[in-house]
């Protein structure tokens, strides 16, 4: 017998951890999880996403995002 | 008496290890920013014999400063490009130091940095850093990146490392000390994460960077 999981919503992998992000752009998620995109790089599958192109950037079931944050110091 | 390049050179290869050390002269670094994490890198680089160092702030040494940068108080008031020159002439005086005063920003960062293939991230503002960061990545993909975030405090030293964002873009600190909150910068745990970025370079150099 095989066990089949459907996900319903979007599983996105987002700094390591499992998120459910709903087809959320990129500039969604960072104000969803209480980023300010003034002071972060994201990398979308390894690849860095242009800050020109957070909102029209939509993340798809199975990416991993990766998002630095920047803190003050230096 | 200055020893001589082929002393100086010599003295280095035998604790380096030759191959090494003929790399590391031959490496072309960028250090942005020149404060507790960018004169403290530049002065590791300069020590471990790397060829070609450019330096870009466009600020002046500060009383404030003393605290954690390698400035002399006989240097405030001076330009820390020039200011960094002249201590790392006394260090190396055959590693070739760029000085490049001036406010880094996304309109002129590719031209002044396209001639280097390994840039550190050192200031101190977060948007700052996100700016280099973000513009480095975009226009320049074939470059090494070291950058850092979370060295503020009097946190635990064990918690600054390095990790590997993407193939060629590090990222040191322990990621969430934060200057506006408590302590301030200390030079012993600011010194740990410009070390750790520093020795980044040096292993990129020492894989990477092969013989052309």
């Amino acid at each position: 017998m095989q066990t089949f999981f459907v996900w319903s919503d979007v599983m996105v992998k987002i700094n390591g951890e499992m998120k459910d992000a709903s087809g959320k752009s990129i500039a969604e998620l960072l104000e969803a999880l209480g980023y300010s995109s003034q002071r972060v790089a994201v990398e979308l599958n390894v690849e860095i996403v242009p800050k020109a192109r957070y909102s029209e950037t939509f993340v798809k079931d199975g990416d991993s995002v990766e998002i630095v944050r920047f803190v003050g110091g230096g | 008496m200055i020893p001589t390049r082929e002393e100086i050179y010599s003295v280095l290869a035998e604790r380096h290890g030759a191959e090494l050390q003929k790399k590391l002269f031959s490496a072309r670094t960028a250090v942005c920013g020149l404060g507790g994490l960018g004169s403290n890198i530049a002065v590791c680089l300069a020590r471990a014999g790397v060829g070609h160092i450019r330096i870009i702030d466009f600020d002046r040494v500060d009383i404030s400063n003393i605290n954690r940068q390698q400035y002399f108080l006989e240097q405030l008031g001076q330009y820390k490009t020039d200011a960094l020159y002249e201590i790392l002439k006394k260090i190396n005086p055959y590693c070739e130091i760029v000085g490049t005063t001036v406010r880094l920003t996304e309109e002129n960062i590719p031209e002044i940095l396209a001639s280097e293939d390994i840039i550190c991230e050192a200031f101190d503002c977060p948007e700052a850093k996100a700016e280099l960061v973000n513009c480095v990545l975009e226009r320049f993909p074939e470059k090494y990146l070291v950058a850092a975030s979370g060295m503020a405090g009097l946190s635990s030293a064990n918690t600054i490392r390095t990790r590997r964002i993407t193939k060629r873009f590090y990222l040191s600190g322990d990621g969430e000390s934060d200057i506006s909150e408590g302590t301030g910068l200390l030079a012993s745990r600011v010194m740990v994460c410009a070390a750790h970025q520093a020795h980044k370079v040096i292993q990129i150099i020492n894989e990477d960077f092969k013989e052309e």
